[in-house]
């Protein structure tokens, strides 16, 4: 378990607060800040400025390297024990296509997992205060500081409009 | 409770959202534990009767020449076709970006992954000796020899298998944030066991980032591949010269039956479940109107896939062809042809009027008839197929036996196990998208 890490944490029942208080906090040149929410928002997202995720390029690979397993498994496996069946070639694209595509989806989903896990949830997010209500219907936002930095950061949340304020740790 | 006031726009707040959900899991009524009890009663009988076939071989099923696929078959095919809706619902129209399925969709993709794993069970059934099935698989065995990847029924084994990993981890994804918010909300060793099941999930910008792409890409790849997998369950027949199965327009036909056959499931489990769950007010008649609009789509392809197939047999001048269709609709089978005419085109037809798409009675009597008549569809093409091939001195009749009927019951049993195990663990209605569809409150007008 990681030490609870010091900052303070406000809770904002309104959207347009929540988006005031990252913009001024991104405007103070702050990108070490949490933002915790029960849904997806386009207007955290602006606020936020987030750029496109590159859980793309886990789905681009995976699926790529399942055509080329559909293609080594059928073709070499089909020449290495030769089994001909309806006078038909021996190793043929047509029918081998299914298999290049069924791989590619499976290959492609798992790894589309495996970006999401290995870029999101193995991103260590104990320490950092959390309230159970950022689940449900509130919005959050942790911003690690201590000392006066941590007075202003909270002086800000107030101005924006959080509903709660609270230091951590 | 807060009511939906319009259909589409919900008046609830996303704390209603999450406490109404979360209050669906737990402590289940006596009503639940007797259907649990039912379905594994009847998950039993098929148990049973899997032992005896283990014990005694497929001629317990009325396997006899002409006829060795029969009603395990045509019921592979009718599990297979239920797990289509909850794809479509799920992933198709989450592309399409169609709100009215956020309310839905998580029971629908259940439904697909439980379908799917029934159906899984079929193949494995059917093949004779069960204890061998990893022969359909290319591993690499002491005599270097590799399946033949020109068979259909080996792309099956690709599809089927590739469907029910990727359907799973669609719905185990979908699953994450909601039960971190039931993680959230209950207490005690309940709390704990969400926990272990959240993976840790806060909802931080960054896990929605990479999870909202991550999850647009699984609907992406899902989407090709439902229709990728009726169309090759299709070409298990449709490739062979069999007359009544081998036809071009199989593999559409297949997928749009499927996908009939899956809404016609969706309304049979989701108008008690709504009821049973007290979800009446997020699950509107606006939710089953939408279904009922894709039901009489998708049963109009039907209509036309039904005519044409009748029609190509007669334009063919191919008499094997002509014969079987006819041997269909006023052959020995005529029952069961006609059960398939009346409850698919011809019922998908009473969609066309709003008043029946909105009233949950008459849905839920339409949906036994789509249900019956999908099985009919999938019997009647199966068996009267092979019953009469092409030497009428080898022609013979199916009837099913005892070891049929228990297999099919006991594919019920086990199906409606697990949806109703899930529906009281995990949270039924997809939370985290429901909210999407529910502005957060402002403190000034205008936004994003």
């Amino acid at each position: 378990m990681r030490r609870p890490i010091a900052g303070v944490l406000g809770a904002f029942e309104h959207i347009d607060a929540a988006c005031d208080a990252i913009t001024a906090l991104r405007a103070q040149g702050r990108s070490d800040f949490t933002v915790y929410s029960a849904a997806p928002s386009h207007d955290l997202e602006h606020a936020l400025g987030i750029e496109t995720s590159p859980v793309r390029l886990f789905t681009l690979i995976g699926g790529v390297t399942g055509v080329g397993a559909g293609i080594g498994m059928t073709f070499w496996m089909s020449l290495d024990w030769p089994l001909v069946t309806g006078g038909k070639a021996i190793a043929t694209f047509p029918p081998f296509v299914v298999f290049m595509f069924e791989l590619m989806v499976l290959l492609g989903s798992l790894a589309t997992v495996a970006g999401i896990i290995i870029l999101s949830l193995l991103r260590p997010t104990t320490g950092m205060a959390y309230d159970p209500r950022f689940s449900d219907d509130r919005i959050g936002i942790f911003v690690p500081c201590q000392g006066g930095e941590a007075t202003r950061v909270e002086g800000m949340f107030k101005q924006a409009g959080a509903v709660e304020v609270r230091h951590a740790a | 409770m807060a009511a939906i006031a319009h259909d589409t726009v919900p008046t609830q707040t996303h704390h209603d959202v999450t406490r109404d959900v979360v209050n669906t899991l737990g402590t289940a009524g006596r009503g639940y534990m007797l259907l649990l009890g039912g379905a594994v009663a009847l998950f039993l009988v098929g148990l049973v009767t899997f032992i005896l076939l283990l014990k005694s071989g497929l001629g317990l099923a009325g396997y006899n020449p002409p006829v060795f696929w029969s009603v395990y078959i045509t019921t592979f095919v009718f599990w297979i076709g239920i797990g289509h809706a909850g794809t479509l619902i799920s992933a198709i129209l989450f592309l399409f970006r169609s709100p009215w399925r956020n309310a839905i969709y998580r029971a629908t993709e259940a439904m697909t992954v439980f379908a799917v794993m029934t159906a899984g069970l079929f193949p494995i059934i059917h093949i004779g000796r069960q204890w061998f099935f990893y022969w359909l698989l290319p591993y690499p065995n002491q005599r270097w020899l590799w399946p033949n990847f020109k068979s259909p029924l080996l792309w099956d084994v690709f599809a089927i298998s590739t469907y029910l990993t990727v359907s799973t981890t669609f719905l185990c994804v979908g699953l994450v944030p909601d039960v971190a918010a039931a993680r959230d909300l209950v207490r005690g060793w309940r709390s704990k066991v969400y926990g272990f099941f959240s993976l840790g999930w806060k909802g931080t910008d960054s896990q929605w980032r990479h999870y909202t792409r991550g999850y647009l890409y699984l609907a992406a790849l899902a989407t090709p591949l439902v229709l990728s997998v009726h169309s090759v369950v299709s070409w298990d027949f449709a490739m062979s010269i069999v007359p009544g199965w081998h036809g071009t327009i199989f593999a559409p036909y297949f997928v749009a039956g499927a996908i009939y056959s899956g809404l016609g499931m969706v309304l049979t489990l989701m108008i008690p479940l709504r009821k049973a769950l007290h979800l009446e007010h997020m699950i509107t008649e606006y939710h089953f109107d939408n279904i009922g609009k894709l039901a009489l789509l998708t049963g109009c392809i039907l209509f036309y896939a039904y005519g044409m197939e009748y029609f190509i047999a007669w334009y063919s001048g191919n008499t094997f062809e002509q014969t079987t269709f006819w041997r269909r609709a006023f052959g020995p089978m005529w029952w069961g042809g006609w059960t398939m005419i009346i409850c698919n085109p011809f019922v998908s037809q009473l969609f066309w009027f709003k008043k029946i798409r909105r009233n949950l009675t008459a849905l839920f009597v339409i949906s036994i008839f789509v249900n019956i008549g999908m099985w009919f569809e999938r019997y009647v093409i199966i068996v009267s197929s092979l019953q009469n091939d092409f030497v009428p001195w080898a022609w013979g009749q199916l009837t099913p036996t005892w070891a049929d009927w228990g297999i099919l019951a006991g594919s019920f049993g086990w199906f409606s196990m697990w949806f109703l195990l899930f529906a009281r663990t995990f949270p039924v209605v997809a939370i985290q998208e429901v909210k999407e569809q529910i502005p957060m409150p402002r403190l000034r007008r205008g936004g994003h």
